[in-house]
């Protein structure tokens, strides 16, 4: 290995190099010119959208845009309705996939090799597939219309993360719960102090994934919101659309403060979201 | 040895204090999955078995009608058959064109590349976005009249393209949104590229391969295992493709509910929140979600049968 890295580069691969790097910027471009294109156009008056050539910078530059959007859409209320459901629907998946990824990797029961091939079997359930029973089961409670139906899966361990954290709790030596058994503490106390600190980056990535999953999720708010004063902002995004479908300086504002939380979220986070998906994708 | 050990414990099942904790813990960490599985899906999927077999409009109570569902589904419905095709159509070549860009970039981001992470981000960026949002943002950018792609073609000399317009279009214009938020399958990609040990590039190199053929005998059979879980997701996520086609088809500003033109953007998923959550016929409905269910199924064993032939695991 070492003698290899001394070897200098033939022409050929410098050529090589060079030629994929340029490969790399001119995709990396092609990548970012829509959303480029959004927070532009977000900044235009709305006479400079419809150009042709196009104006690739806004001249003069119109914040008035955003505060337009935001009012327009009642962004505060719609914002407000999604945290609640996103920040609970979080929560939920935290303590429940944890719960049960512990249960069927660290507690020596009959339901250990049970559950693992059905959580897997549910991963691969299309949502359609049970759409239609599962809305008449919360008509039925008298639930619809309310978030309870977009909150409660998620604290019923959605498979996919009970997956997630399933594959890195392996990773988990379990000589420490079993030095835990012996020293005679419960498993209670063993999820508590031993599990949750350990596998604390996988349920960091459940987190965040979960969140944005609920902050970005329109078919399950189209069922079952019916009222606008309960939209979250993909329904009021999309009412807003309907309505204003040639405004697009203010559509382009609105996505992008619909985006922009989420684009933080990213940054903080770049790391979880790697190893989660990494965790998810190799083993199947 | 092991047989009669488990005979005595079994039977010692309430005797045996520690056994019987184990489970009742286990049991109770399980609990949500067990409560969250049996409510939310193998009692529905039973369910809607029998929904699928009744006319249901949700203000009467379910009337038998036996396969009626089915054979309507099957016979008369022509924009069941629409939906069957347009999804295909996407789940075929929308997954294809999807891993073979993920699998191009991944490959990219795994040679000696000045700002490598910067890329990766780029790249990853799109996949993130929700999908109400990258839907207005591209409805912008394919305008028909004053999009930026039809502004760029025109000043290369080429006619602009009618691309949520024109039936031929639709679909290519949707597989191109999905290609850009490909990301999340690169990330994949290239976690598993960088676990191939180098030593076998240095031996094959060693051995005279170029670079097609350590592609060929290294890199693909150590991405086939991901490569076949993708495929699968694919299929899968082909069938529940819908946000970006309501939106987009009914956004344009058509005061009635359409499919785009022809019934071009007409889906699986889309067509099926209509019949249940439009015309309110849970039946058919749910006479499709089994449909779906049994499609999504046999896909699914005969992708993974055919694996046996390609899919290569190492270790």
């Amino acid at each position: 290995m070492v003698t290899m890295k001394k070897n200098k580069k033939s022409p050929w691969q410098v050529r090589r190099d060079i030629a994929l790097q340029v490969v790399a910027i001119v995709v990396s471009l092609v990548f970012l010119v829509p959303l480029f294109w959004m927070v532009s156009t977000s900044l235009k008056e709305s006479t400079q959208v419809f150009t042709n050539p196009p104006q690739w910078l806004p001249n003069p530059v119109v914040w008035n845009n955003y505060a337009e959007a935001v009012t327009k859409i009642d962004y505060l209320r719609y914002s407000g309705n999604t945290l609640l459901v996103s920040v609970t629907s979080m929560i939920g998946s935290m303590l429940s996939a944890s719960m049960v990824a512990f249960s069927i990797t660290k507690i020596e029961w009959f339901g250990k090799k049970l559950i693992f091939p059905l959580v897997l079997g549910s991963m691969m359930l299309p949502y359609q597939v049970t759409m239609i029973p599962v809305y008449i089961i919360w008509r039925d409670l008298g639930l619809t219309g309310t978030y309870l139906p977009l909150i409660i899966p998620y604290f019923l361990g959605s498979s996919y993360y009970v997956f997630l954290l399933r594959q890195f709790s392996m990773t988990v030596p379990n000589a420490l719960f079993e030095a835990a058994t012996i020293d005679g503490a419960s498993y209670g106390k063993q999820y508590l102090t031993i599990m949750l600190p350990l596998i604390k980056p996988a349920i960091t990535s459940v987190g965040i994934f979960t969140f944005l999953g609920s902050w970005s999720d329109f078919l399950g708010p189209l069922i079952y919101i019916n009222n606008e004063r309960n939209y979250t902002l993909t329904l009021g995004l999309y009412a807003f659309v309907s309505e204003h479908s040639v405004d697009w300086h203010l559509l382009m504002a609105a996505s992008v403060v619909f985006v922009i939380p989420v684009i933080i979220i990213f940054f903080f986070a770049q790391k979880q979201f790697i190893e989660g998906i990494t965790l998810t994708g190799i083993k199947g | 040895m092991r047989s009669t050990g488990n005979k005595v414990s079994r039977v010692g099942f309430f005797q045996n204090p520690i056994k019987r904790t184990r489970t009742i813990w286990g049991f109770l960490f399980s609990l949500p999955w067990i409560i969250g599985f049996l409510g939310f899906t193998l009692i529905p999927i039973i369910q809607s078995f029998y929904y699928s077999l009744t006319e249901y409009s949700i203000f009467r109570s379910p009337k038998w009608v036996g396969l009626d569902n089915y054979v309507y589904l099957f016979t008369r419905d022509r924009l069941f058959t629409t939906a069957l095709k347009n999804t295909l159509y996407m789940t075929v070549f929308g997954t294809a064109l999807t891993l073979i860009v993920a699998l191009l970039l991944a490959l990219l981001l795994n040679t000696k590349l000045r700002a490598r992470s910067l890329f990766r981000t780029i790249f990853y960026i799109p996949s993130i976005l929700p999908q109400v949002a990258s839907s207005l943002v591209w409805m912008w950018i394919l305008n028909s009249r004053w999009g930026l792609l039809n502004n760029l073609l025109n000043s290369l000399g080429i006619a602009s393209v009618n691309w949520f317009g024109d039936a031929a279009y639709t679909k290519p214009s949707l597989i191109m949104i999905g290609v850009w938020c490909c990301g999340n399958i690169m990330i994949i990609f290239l976690a598993a590229l960088q676990d191939v040990p180098r030593s076998l590039y240095e031996a094959a190199e060693i051995d005279g391969a170029g670079t097609m053929s350590k592609f060929r005998h290294i890199t693909l059979p150590s991405l086939s295992p991901s490569l076949l879980f993708q495929i699968i997701m694919g299929v899968i996520n082909g069938f529940q493709y819908f946000t970006q086609a309501y939106i987009i088809s009914n956004a344009s500003g058509a005061e009635q509910r359409t499919y785009g033109p022809q019934n071009s953007m007409l889906f699986y998923a889309g067509y099926m929140y209509s019949r249940g959550f439009v015309n309110f016929d849970m039946g058919l409905a749910s006479a499709m979600a089994w449909v779906l269910f049994i499609i999504v199924a046999i896909v699914t064993v005969i992708i993974l049968k055919s694996s046996r032939r390609w899919v290569y695991y190492g270790g």
